[in-house]
């Protein structure tokens, strides 16, 4: 028997919080589900390296979620058990890796958003929220270069290369719009300084995206419909099978330890 | 007023602490890498202050079962290990012992006064082995989180970059 999933009492802070703590767990699982099939050694490591600082910040923020809501709630029960429509994750984070460009390009456009956004949060008026962003910024920022210098290696690499890219890019788009998402449960947050108006960060990331997609030959897709939803749990049906094999664990021996 | 006793204790913990190493790179105590923060005494009660390098470093769990047992070894018992997490740590805290048994180590230490770089600056690392800067990176990400790959175009020796951060 299954072990049922907790409830959450999603205040504002609650909220903020295991949003960023679900877009970092879910792309260091993608990240790490390369680990031994990246198309070269170093790859292998970069990617695993990349993931394992993700999954560290998610840690920090369940940790502070808990905190926050009071609860029974800690960072493992967050992971382990919640479902597909209790997580709040970017529909970006969650998409499959693909192949190397797909990847990349993942990487690369939640990357230049996550830098910039972790080092405004550096200014938060919420201690602990100023703190992970002080370490997590020092992070985005080798993480931002690594995929930045790929996707302009492949993008004027070859052919096939650069036809990859492409197609990866366009692929994407659709959902780098959520990136910028904020509601009412953000407003006062950011009102009270708690948390950083994604509008503020709009201009440099499109300005980063821009250069890098330029240099690397690439063509930015003309900004049309954006696909929504996984900040409120709406999900495409690729998290379920990732929270499966994440949670399988838990689910089947419940409170099993190393 | 610190009593004696209470500063002798602190002074004892603090060496107690001081000496685990890095399991990674054991040529680096937590003192020289700045991993150590503080270590204070309440009630006769010991709690050291540890702060994690890199957000995930899987190494942080074992530095603090080793400091555990690296006080239990001087006698002292019950001790706390916290996490702090601001200020966030760098590789400027890293000692000029450090960096030299680093180096000596054939790791070539992180450039002093490394915090954030040019995203995409040219860094200039001189090669452990040979000293040369005839140097260049073959990957961004090393064997440990704390470390990138290089290559020296002098001696022909790939080494460890421990990163700036």
């Amino acid at each position: 028997m299954a072990t049922p999933s907790i409830t959450v009492s999603e205040t504002p802070l609650v909220l903020y919080a295991l949003r960023r703590a679900d877009d970092a767990l879910i792309l260091g699982h993608r990240l790490s589900e390369w680990c031994g099939h990246a198309p070269a050694m170093e790859e292998d490591m970069a990617l695993a390296n990349i993931g394992l600082d993700l999954i560290g910040q998610a840690r920090e923020l369940y940790a502070y979620a808990a905190t926050a809501e009071g609860k029974a709630n800690d960072e493992d029960t967050f992971a382990y058990l919640r479902d597909v429509r209790q997580y709040r994750n970017l529909l970006l984070c969650e998409q499959p890796n693909g192949d190397f460009a797909r990847t990349i390009l993942r990487q690369f456009l939640y990357s230049a958003f996550a830098d910039a956004y972790w080092r405004a949060m550096m200014a938060s008026t919420d201690a602990t929220l100023a703190a992970i962003a002080a370490k997590s910024e020092k992070e985005s920022a080798y993480h931002l270069r690594h995929s930045a210098e790929w996707v302009i290696r492949l993008g004027d690499g070859t052919e096939e290369s650069h036809r990859r890219a492409k197609e990866a890019v366009d692929h994407l788009w659709a959902f780098t719009g959520e990136l910028f998402h904020a509601d009412d449960s953000d407003a006062a947050l950011i009102a009270d300084g708690i948390a950083v108006d994604p509008e503020r960060l709009r201009a440099g990331w499109t300005d980063m995206v821009a250069n890098v997609l330029a240099t690397a030959t690439l063509t930015q897709p003309k900004s049309g419909w954006m696909q929504k939803g996984g900040r409120s749990g709406l999900h495409s049906e690729h998290l379920g099978h990732l929270l499966s094999e994440l949670q399988s664990l838990q689910r089947t021996f419940p409170g099993a330890t190393w | 007023m610190v009593s004696a006793a209470t500063s002798n204790l602190r002074q004892a913990a603090w060496n107690a602490a001081a000496s685990v190493v890095d399991p990674e790179i054991p040529v680096l105590t937590i003192a020289d890498l700045g991993v150590l923060r503080d270590v204070t005494v309440h009630d006769g009660r010991v709690e050291v202050a540890i702060t994690p390098t890199y957000s995930g470093c899987p190494a942080m769990n074992m530095i603090a079962l080793e400091i555990e047992l690296a006080l239990a070894r001087d006698g002292i018992n019950g001790a706390t290990i916290k996490t702090i997490l601001s200020p966030a740590w760098t590789t400027d805290w890293m000692s000029d012992e450090g960096r030299r048994k680093l180096r000596d180590y054939g790791v070539a230490p992180p450039q002093a006064g490394g915090s954030r770089r040019a995203l995409f600056g040219v860094e200039v690392v001189a090669c452990p082995q040979c000293g040369s800067n005839e140097t260049q990176v073959l990957s961004e990400f090393g064997s440990t989180s704390c470390k990138a790959l290089w290559r020296c175009n002098a001696c022909r020796e790939p080494f460890d970059y421990f990163k700036c951060h």
